[in-house]
């Protein structure tokens, strides 16, 4: 029973967020600064999600582990300007190689 | 040197043509669809291990369908907690969606049944697809697609994981979780150009990393939605400031 309310109302909750941000009236944001802000907001929720997926472990500490290893590729890949693809494979594949090796 | 797709902030003057422009929001859309895609196996396989039945696990991905939450729930209950707890910490990731709806709202520009679709498939990686485009078609196409393209194989794989067990082996041994950050830094890429973005990047992953060890998961990126605007009201004000000169 608590499985199906924690199922049923944290589904309900998810969607109900995604949900308001599609009804809020265009007048709350009319306001040029608040434009430019909901412009920018994923900016930085995707920087910090980056970081956070790559530099934390469990309990939020902060961590240095293969994942960083991939991430420091991507980013080497996108700086000579590489495909889209291939900065995504190359992550996955050099950070797979990193744990097979156990550096980390 | 190539263009790489949505390097103009403004989604009116973008360097590339619309086909160019549309392919390469395709591309991407189902390269960041199929490794997230992929990834819901390791979901299913951790949901029934932790308890939950084959159908709760699917409800999740269908009807909760944000990867994060979805974890938190399975992780809260799988731990012996409340419901309650669980569907807290669950909200508090998927608060960030609402900031993510806010914007492609006003993108996509929807109504009606396409409303509530566009709303379900609003999550990280259909948003960082969306925004990261030259042109509002682009923008649309690669929100859309993504979301769709996700929302199959993060069912599927749902499905096959919570069936199949761990069997199937762990997503992370091919790396599968650094895949995923790696898209999302290759969609932000070319938006790094311009200082404004930089800064409020690097402010973001400060708050972000230095809060994490102290609060509850899913806060810290939260947070730095007050990053966003500090850097907002920055530009704004240097871009009115002229003509606030000019007009004395």
């Amino acid at each position: 029973m608590k499985f199906w309310v924690a199922v049923i109302g944290a589904s309900v909750a998810g969607f109900a967020l995604k949900w308001i941000g599609y009804v809020i009236p265009e007048r709350w944001l009319a306001n040029p600064r608040i434009t430019a802000a909901t412009a920018m907001v994923p900016v930085a929720l995707l920087s910090a999600l980056v970081a956070v997926q790559t530099f934390t472990g469990a309990g939020g500490r902060l961590e240095v582990d293969a994942r960083a290893v991939g991430l420091v590729a991507a980013a080497l890949l996108l700086w000579r300007k590489a495909n889209f693809l291939v900065v995504i494979i190359a992550a996955a594949a050099i950070t797979a190689a990193a744990r097979a090796a156990g550096l980390f | 040197m190539i263009t790489l797709p949505g390097v103009s902030a403004d989604p009116d003057v973008s360097p590339l043509s619309g086909t160019v422009e549309r392919a390469s929001a395709k591309r991407q859309a189902l390269s960041v669809g199929l490794a997230t895609g992929l990834y819901g196996i390791s979901f299913g396989a951790l949901a029934t291990t932790s308890g939950l039945s084959i159908i709760q696990a699917q409800i999740l991905s269908l009807v909760l369908f944000s990867g994060g939450s979805q974890f938190a729930v399975v992780g809260v209950l799988g731990a012996g907690g409340s419901a309650a707890s669980a569907i807290a910490t669950s909200s508090l990731l998927g608060a960030r969606n609402t900031f993510y709806a806010l914007r492609m709202a006003q993108i996509l520009d929807v109504r009606g049944w396409r409303r509530l679709g566009a709303a379900h498939l609003t999550i990280d990686e259909s948003t960082a697809v969306g925004t990261a485009q030259g042109s509002v078609m682009a923008q649309r196409l690669g929100f859309w697609l993504t979301g769709v393209t996700i929302f199959a194989g993060w069912n599927l794989m749902t499905l096959a994981g919570s069936v199949a067990g761990n069997s199937l082996g762990d997503p992370k041994r091919w790396g599968l979780d650094a895949a995923a950050s790696a898209a999302f830094l290759a969609l932000l890429w070319p938006r790094l150009t311009a200082r404004p973005a930089q800064v409020l990047a690097a402010a973001a992953v400060v708050i972000a990393l230095s809060t994490s060890p102290f609060l509850t998961s899913g806060v810290p990126v939260i947070l730095t939605i007050i990053a966003a605007f500090a850097v907002a009201a920055w530009v704004t004000r240097r871009r009115v400031a002229p003509r606030e000169r000019r007009a004395r």
